[in-house]
């Protein structure tokens, strides 16, 4: 008997909850890039599990779990780069002072 | 209780406590720190699961690259940033009340799904070149586009970040 898909989909949704809840409370513009990951790993656990215990048990979940992982990476570096250039011109990386459009 | 069962709790305890140390540290270098511990742990679950390859691929891009892209991030924006706790706002008891919800209706969700009993066995074939077989028969569409994401995400990175030369 081996640990049931349950379990996984579980961590899984608990960790999906805690991004969540960083990115939408956190005013930190780094956090909120780290919760954005912390969800897609969440993704990630469940896209595994399912290549392993899901209804057709195929290779193709751990293939789409790399390709999110590959697109993770992409989005991390752009949006370190967007808040890079966003602090050197307004001196901030508070998301609540990022309102030049709001204005 | 099994050696499986008894990994996958330590690595369940510690992925949920690095991400709930995460939320609740006030220093942004501590976070990256436990969320780092997370990551590994993920690996861990992936290994547990099979999955030799994605495990590898985790440690290397996001215990690797990505916490220390952030830490880059951090280091070159605010070292000293700190989460500076915000006073009683009605908002974030709503986002409380919000995902409370959304946890249980996907929780109810996963229990009431049959889920098939007939596990896939990845042990007899070597993982890495049952990836590779795929990944160039199946999906060599998609990763020819991840190769041209992966370019413009880089190009368009130092694009970003670089200093205009005219403007100083």
């Amino acid at each position: 008997m081996s640990v049931p898909i349950t379990s996984y989909l579980l961590v899984a949704l608990i960790l999906f909850c805690i991004g969540l809840y960083g990115a939408l409370t956190k005013r930190n513009a780094v956090v909120i890039l780290l919760s954005i990951e912390l969800m897609l790993n969440a993704v990630n656990i469940n896209l595994v599990a399912f290549a392993k215990y899901g209804m057709f048990p195929n290779i193709s979940g751990q293939i789409f779990s790399l390709f999110t992982i590959t697109v993770a990476a992409a989005e991390a570096a752009v949006g370190l780069a967007i808040l890079i250039s966003l602090y050197r011109n307004r001196n901030t990386v508070r998301v609540d002072e990022m309102n030049l459009m709001k204005r | 209780m099994t050696g499986e069962f008894i990994a996958f709790f330590i690595l369940a305890l510690l992925t949920i406590g690095g991400a709930v140390f995460m939320i609740s540290f006030t220093r942004v270098v501590h976070m990256v720190v436990a969320l780092a511990f997370t990551f590994l742990s993920i690996a861990g679950i992936y290994v547990l699961l099979e999955a030799e390859f994605v495990g590898m691929v985790q440690i290397l891009v996001y215990s690797g690259a990505i916490s220390i892209l952030m830490l880059f991030g951090i280091m070159l924006t605010r070292h000293d940033a700190s989460e500076v706790e915000e006073g009683k706002n009605p908002a974030k008891w709503l986002i409380r009340v919000g995902i409370a919800v959304f946890f249980i209706i996907v929780f109810f969700g996963i229990q009431s799904v049959q889920w098939s009993d007939k596990p896939a066995d990845f042990t007899q074939k070597d993982n890495v070149k049952e990836i590779g077989v795929q990944m160039f028969t199946n999906y060599v569409i998609p990763f020819e586009t991840v190769s041209v994401l992966l370019l413009v995400a880089l190009v368009g990175a130092i694009i970003l970040a670089k200093k205009e030369a005219e403007d100083e």
